[in-house]
């Protein structure tokens, strides 16, 4: 480790933050719990209520927080050792989003290459198929269920390739938003960063579109059996970060407005454009598998 | 590894500018890695004395055939509740609260990287848990389908409380991803110069890999509770054959991440154990390098054997056969290290403080949890063994006379260190003896009731198997009281009374956690020490 | 070696007193070929253990003896051998091979169910077991037969506590039988320790097993997987016959069967009175209704819904009728139209409707079952 000089690590002194943080997660957690039971049981009660406050303090947590991080990032306490610990800290944390999609993933492969098969009656499940599912045949996309629920299936053309188009295309403007803050040429990246955040928001809309012709046309729903849960979850869960992912740009862009980060000292803004990139990827990855195959 | 500082007592020089501040906000609000260990440990401790409360009401209803005590299904609740909270709230939580006090201190850091977050991860783990025990009064009581909560027992077939536990089952997960994140980046980050990888204790390193095996599965168990919600409020099929799913598929995901849990639940007690043998073989750890070896293989092949939990679903053969070997293998790298200890006390100059006394009860028991692990990864024989009391047998010997054990080490071993003064060595010999043999008659017998065919997970059994129930439900007591020993030991070792130790505290104790003052001071290595 | 006399004495033991022995230490050798081959896997497995616990132990009990500190023992200094390493880890790497090729070649054996002569379907509920002979038309289901009394400790406990049901599997020995074991709601798990046959019943998948037994006589086994409240009250017996004795059996079954739907057909034309209803309908409601909504009516709050009082008991009677015989989708609410015959379905639905202050005064008749079957 060639570190002629020591800069002293910032330990901050002890903060309200967490905690609030953690009563946040608290009333999210029992609120949404609540909440699905009210809503499935068709009963009253507190459930909404406290999730909303769960959200609200969290929101209030995440200001308080950043606001006491910025000024201390603003005011000189942070060396360069604390800024290696925030992007390791961010690339493990997007490391664990990928196990998460991974789960889905993975059960999107193990319902087309074993339980749809073997529902169908391969391998040694002949009997599977011949004493409980006679008339059921193992095709992908799942059109007709074992149980007999019709669906259609989405197509990969028209809106998904063009929402692919502009995802990929958001995360070149992003990149580029990326070198002119390196290159400190601030025109430039307020410009690439706004059209990259407008690009997500387009996106979201086109998602939203097509969620609604999948319901209202096409009859395939979250309850279409494992097609529909796959694609839905699948990306239900990546829209909710392409979401996220935006408004962070967003939050990003306003702070490059009211003239934050410099050339060298950016970690929150590239802490958002490495999620953003991994947004991406994981478009590239729905389209192909979801969609495409 | 040889690991000098010039710079002892390095922090004469610096002044206490923020000694802890008093009352309740220090605890709130802490940043310190000492303070928030300590919160770990006590959350830990008191989490063990509630699930270990359950265990109790498991073994009185198992005392004698018939129903006597609780309905059916609020034992099927006890043994749940009792499996999540001693595994995601006692050793999980326990070992990174060893992490958060030793850790930095091992590697010459000031704190842990990211203090606040730190915090965060602790807090979170209070609430999460207050959610999951206050489904247990629910209408329709709490979750009921095991820890593992096979779908669709814990779909379609469950109470309403399940999506209380999904989302504290989310949070919980929340929380061990943040504390994993800080402990990799403290370690890949805060190390003293000159802490190469090489030189980092031991218990450093499996940390380090277990931080990655908690980043890489619990997003993955996330994942499992999410379609188990869906699957039970919002008509998805991801479990159910008739919309094109698969149960099996939920057990395939529950233990892509349950059996790397396991060895996150194991790796840092080899960590701990290979930190106490040497300072008591007053000899080098043997093998330092292959230990770190071993550490990651078990970690890696920990990926690709979680098949070996369902050996009766109907996989094809040649799966069976494959998880069958994948899990075999692990009993090389795992034997190695027992190899290594043994090297390491051979023509030592050993003698028995408490922690060595749990250290080489730990080695045995767990040995021989490993091995009838073993057993049951031989997929014809597990026919025999699955859901009997033998896995129960199995899994109580590697996690309490395993991960427990080398947590009571690692409490007797730091603790003076902690407080600054020696805690009371009767009472710590008191605990380990009746811990030692009543652990034994607890678990021991399972074995036989197991072979003999008892199912796990059933509130009333045969009559053959009632005299070695009593027997264990017994030594269950025993077991239990005998940790009551452990709280007044805590109680009073906490309260600061007895001998004060050198800086030392064990002759024969080396690393850099041993050579900063006793008790350690509030904060430590705020300039890093040159290690040579 | 102390643990493995203890072992072997337990065999033994077990051996000369009974299969209900009240100290049994060992896993059985049990009665088919596959089942004796896991046993003597198990004991080698077990043998190989010992041997390694006894020699790793025995090098760490020789150091705490001989290199304490207190008997003046100064550390040596070594700390690492890379011949000693390599040893160490090629040695186990050994034994897990001559442990994996005898093991590889029973679990070949044991998954080959192909050629059966004969085949029995078996579907797990909660909390029961139905069988079905894919090759005659028999079909049952087998319930628990241990008296509640004996559970809670009123009675006192019979030598096969827990292990005994109302109607046995029964097959013939010296033949191979095949297994076809599936779900109708939960996972179960059906397993036979002497025939060393445990496989998973999934709901929606159907596995298979197998088993050629060599001696006749009775088999307890119970179900071994966590199916809800009462999974340990789920046992599983399988009376072996010579095959002569089996051809009876089973012919004897097919012509009670066949008579049973005769009565069925001539019960269609009869009304029974309300008495005969309500005791039928209440001792066919204690063993297929009172598991979830219990013996007062009550259910469990939460998690089964209450029969007394409730809407569907008191009003819409179609209503009633269709969720009894098609179950609820998306509940643990099953379908009973095929586990019931029309007569005991109309029992239990009139007992529903007038027990527990229910006093609707409705009767439901054979022939409204009918009449709903065949959807009216
Ligand atoms: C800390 C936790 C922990 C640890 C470390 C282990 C370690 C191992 N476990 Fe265990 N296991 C559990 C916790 C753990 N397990 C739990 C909780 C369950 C039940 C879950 C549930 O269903 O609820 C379970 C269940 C379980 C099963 C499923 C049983 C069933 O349900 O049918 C199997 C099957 O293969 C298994 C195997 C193993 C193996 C091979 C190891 C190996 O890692 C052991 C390796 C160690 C040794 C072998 C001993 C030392 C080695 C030597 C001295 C070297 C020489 C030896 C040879 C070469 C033979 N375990
Ligand atoms: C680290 C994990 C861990 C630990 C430490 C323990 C500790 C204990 N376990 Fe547990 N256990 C599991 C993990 C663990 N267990 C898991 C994962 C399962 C599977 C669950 C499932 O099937 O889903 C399980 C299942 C399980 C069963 C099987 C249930 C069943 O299948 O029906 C039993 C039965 O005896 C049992 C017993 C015990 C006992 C007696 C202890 C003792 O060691 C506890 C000792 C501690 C105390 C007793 C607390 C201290 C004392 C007091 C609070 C004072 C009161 C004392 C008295 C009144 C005497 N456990
Ligand atoms: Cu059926 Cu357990
Ligand atoms: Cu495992």
């Amino acid at each position: 480790m060639a570190q002629p000089e020591y800069e002293k690590y910032y330990v901050p002194d002890s903060s309200p933050w967490p905690i609030v943080g953690a009563v946040a997660l608290f009333l999210i957690a029992v609120g949404a719990g609540n909440f699905v039971i009210e809503q499935t049981r068709n009963t009253s009660g507190y459930g909404g209520h406290i999730l909303v406050a769960g959200f609200a303090t969290l929101i209030f947590m995440l200001f308080g927080w950043f606001r006491n991080q910025i000024h201390e990032s603003m005011s000189g306490l942070y060396s360069a050792q604390l800024g290696r610990s925030y992007r390791q800290g961010m690339a493990w944390f997007i490391f664990s989003e990928v196990m998460f999609f991974g789960a889905f993933f993975g059960a999107l492969f193990y319902a087309r290459m074993i339980a749809i098969p073997w529902l169908g009656g391969s391998g040694n499940n002949a009997a599977t198929n011949e004493v409980l599912w006679p008339a059921f045949e193992a095709i992908w996309p799942l059109v007709e269920t074992p149980g007999g629920v019709q669906t259609e299936a989405m197509g990969w053309y028209g809106l998904p390739l063009i929402n692919t188009v502009i995802l990929l295309i958001s995360s070149v403007t992003c990149h580029f938003a990326h070198v002119a803050l390196e290159e400190n040429k601030r025109g430039r990246l307020k410009l690439m960063l706004g059209i990259t955040v407008l690009l997500g928001a387009i996106f979201m809309v086109l998602q939203v579109e097509e969620y609604l012709h999948a319901y209202q046309e096409m009859g395939l729903t979250l309850q279409s059996g494992i097609y529909g849960n796959t694609f839905f979850l699948l990306t239900g869960f990546h829209g909710l970060h392409v979401t996220l992912g935006a408004i962070i740009l967003f939050i990003m862009l306003l702070r490059i407005f009211k003239g934050h980060f410099t050339p060298d000292d950016h970690f929150a803004f590239q802490a958002g454009s490495w999620y953003w990139h991994f947004v991406d990827v994981v478009w590239v990855m729905l389209f192909f598998f979801v969609y495409i195959l | 590894m040889s690991t000098v500082t010039d710079t002892i007592h390095h922090d004469d020089d610096h002044h206490e500018h923020h000694a802890p501040p008093s009352g309740i906000k220090r605890w709130l609000y802490t940043t310190n890695h000492k303070d928030i260990g300590t919160l770990y440990l006590w959350f830990a401790f008191i989490m063990f004395l509630t699930g270990g409360a359950m265990a109790m009401v498991i073994r009185a209803e198992l005392f004698q055939p018939g129903l006597q005590i609780v309905d059916p299904n609020f034992f099927n609740q006890m043994t749940t509740v009792h499996g999540l909270i001693m595994v995601f709230g006692a050793v999980m939580p326990a070992f990174t609260g060893l992490a958060n006090w030793l850790v930095p201190m091992m590697i010459g850091a000031p704190d842990m990287a990211l203090p606040r977050m730190n915090n965060w991860s602790f807090w979170i783990l209070p609430f999460a848990f207050l959610i999951l025990l206050s489904s247990l009064f629910m209408e329709g009581g709490g979750p009921a389908f095991g820890w593992t909560f096979y779908a669709p027992l814990s779909t379609t077939y469950s109470g309403d409380s399940t999506a209380l536990f999904v989302f504290s089952v989310h949070i919980m997960g929340i929380s061990s991803i943040m504390g994993a994140i800080n402990v990799i980046v403290t370690i890949f980050n805060m190390r003293a110069p000159g802490m190469t990888w090489m030189k980092m204790p031991l218990f450093v390193w499996t940390w380090l890999i277990t931080a990655f095996l908690l980043i890489a599965v619990m997003p993955v168990l996330a994942g499992a509770v999410t379609m188990v919600l869906t699957d039970k409020f919002f008509g998805t099929s991801f479990f159910d054959a008739a919309g094109g799913g698969d149960p099996v598929m939920f057990q395939h995901i529950f233990w892509f991440f349950g059996h790397p849990e396991v060895y996150i639940m194991i790796l840092p007690a080899f960590g701990i154990i290979s930190q106490i043998v040497p300072t008591f073989a007053r000899k080098r750890l043997f093998g330092y390098a292959s230990m770190v070896y071993a550490t990651a293989s078990i970690a890696l092949l920990s990926f690709i054997v979680w098949a070996h939990h369902m050996f009766t679903t109907g996989m094809p053969v040649f799966a069976e056969m494959f998880f069958m070997l994948a899990t075999m293998l692990i009993s090389v790298p795992t034997g190695v290290k027992v190899f290594n200890w043994v090297a390491t006390m051979w023509r030592g100059s050993l003698s028995f403080e408490v922690p060595m006394l749990f250290a080489l009860a730990f080695i045995v028991l767990f040995t021989i949890g490993g091995l009838s692990g073993l057993m049951l990864a031989i997929t014809p024989v597990d026919f025999q063994y699955h859901d009997t009391y033998f896995v129960v047998a199995h899994f109580h010997y590697v996690l309490v006379t395993g991960a427990i054990f080398s947590i009571m080490a690692a409490v007797y071993y730091w603790l003076p260190k902690w407080t600054g003064k020696m805690f009371d060595i009767t009472l710590a010999k008191w605990h380990f003896w009746c811990s030692l043999v009543s652990v034994n008659v607890l678990f021991f017998p399972m074995h036989f009731v197991g072979l003999a065919g008892m199912p796990r997970r059933i509130p009333d059994y045969a009559l053959q198997f009632a005299d070695f129930n009593k027997w264990i439900s017994l030594g269950g007591f025993a077991f239990g009281l005998s940790q009551l020993i452990f709280l007044a030991l805590l109680i009073k070792a906490c309260s600061k009374k007895g001998e004060p130790v050198s800086d030392q505290v064990w002759e024969g104790a080396e690393g850099l956690e041993w050579e900063i003052p006793s008790p350690a001071p509030y904060h430590t290595f705020e300039t890093p020490p040159v290690i040579k | 070696m102390a643990m493995l006399g203890v072992f072997q004495s337990g065999t033994a033991f077990a051996e000369s007193v009974s299969d209900l022995d009240q100290y049994q230490l060992n896993m059985r050798r049990g009665v088919t070929d596959i089942s004796a081959e896991v046993y003597d896997l198990h004991m080698l497995m077990f043998i190989i253990c010992v041997v390694i616990a006894v020699g790793v132990f025995g090098a760490m009990f020789y150091s705490i003896l001989f290199h304490r500190k207190s008997r003046g023992a100064k550390p040596a200094n070594f700390h690492e051998s890379v011949k000693v390493e390599i040893a160490w880890t090629v040695v186990p790497f050994i034994i897990l091979i001559v442990m994996a090729i005898p093991a590889a070649k029973t679990l070949i054996a044991m998954e080959d169910a192909s050629e059966p002569d004969v085949t029995v379907l078996v579907t797990g509920s909660q909390w029961k077991w139905h069988y079905k002979y894919m090759d005659n038309d028999v079909e049952f289901f087998s319930r628990l037969a241990t008296q509640p009394d004996e559970i809670s400790g009123k009675l006192e406990k019979g030598v096969n506590y827990l292990l005994e049901v109302d109607q046995p599997l029964v097959i013939p020995t010296d033949k191979r039988v095949r297994f076809l074991i599936t779900s109708d709601d939960v996972i179960h798990s059906w397993w036979v320790p002497d025939f060393a046959v445990k496989q998973d019943a999934n709901p929606g998948f159907i596995n298979d097993a197998w088993a050629q037994v060599n001696e006749p006589g009775i088999y307890r086994g119970q179900c071994a997987e966590l199916c809800g409240k009462d999974h340990g009250f789920m046992p599983v017996v399988v009376i072996a016959k010579e095959p002569a004795e089996y051809d009876k059996w089973i012919g004897e079954r097919q012509a009670i069967q066949e008579k049973a739907k005769a009565e069925e057909q001539r019960l269609l034309a009869m009304n029974m009175s309300k008495e005969e209803l309500m005791s039928n309908g209440q001792k066919i409601y204690t063993s297929a209704c009172a598991a979830c909504h219990m013996p007062n009516g009550e259910g469990l709050p939460g998690v089964f819904p209450a029969l007394k009082g409730s809407d569907i008991a008191l009003n819409d009677m179609a209503a009633h009728i269709d969720i009894v015989l098609n179950g609820k989708t998306g509940t643990a609410m099953a379908a009973f139209a095929k586990q019931l015959t029309m007569s005991e379905l109309a029992a239990v639905i009139t007992y529903e409707r007038n027990a527990w202050g229910n006093d609707t005064g409705d009767l439901v008749q054979a022939k409204d079952i009918n009449a709903a079957l065949n959807g009216q």
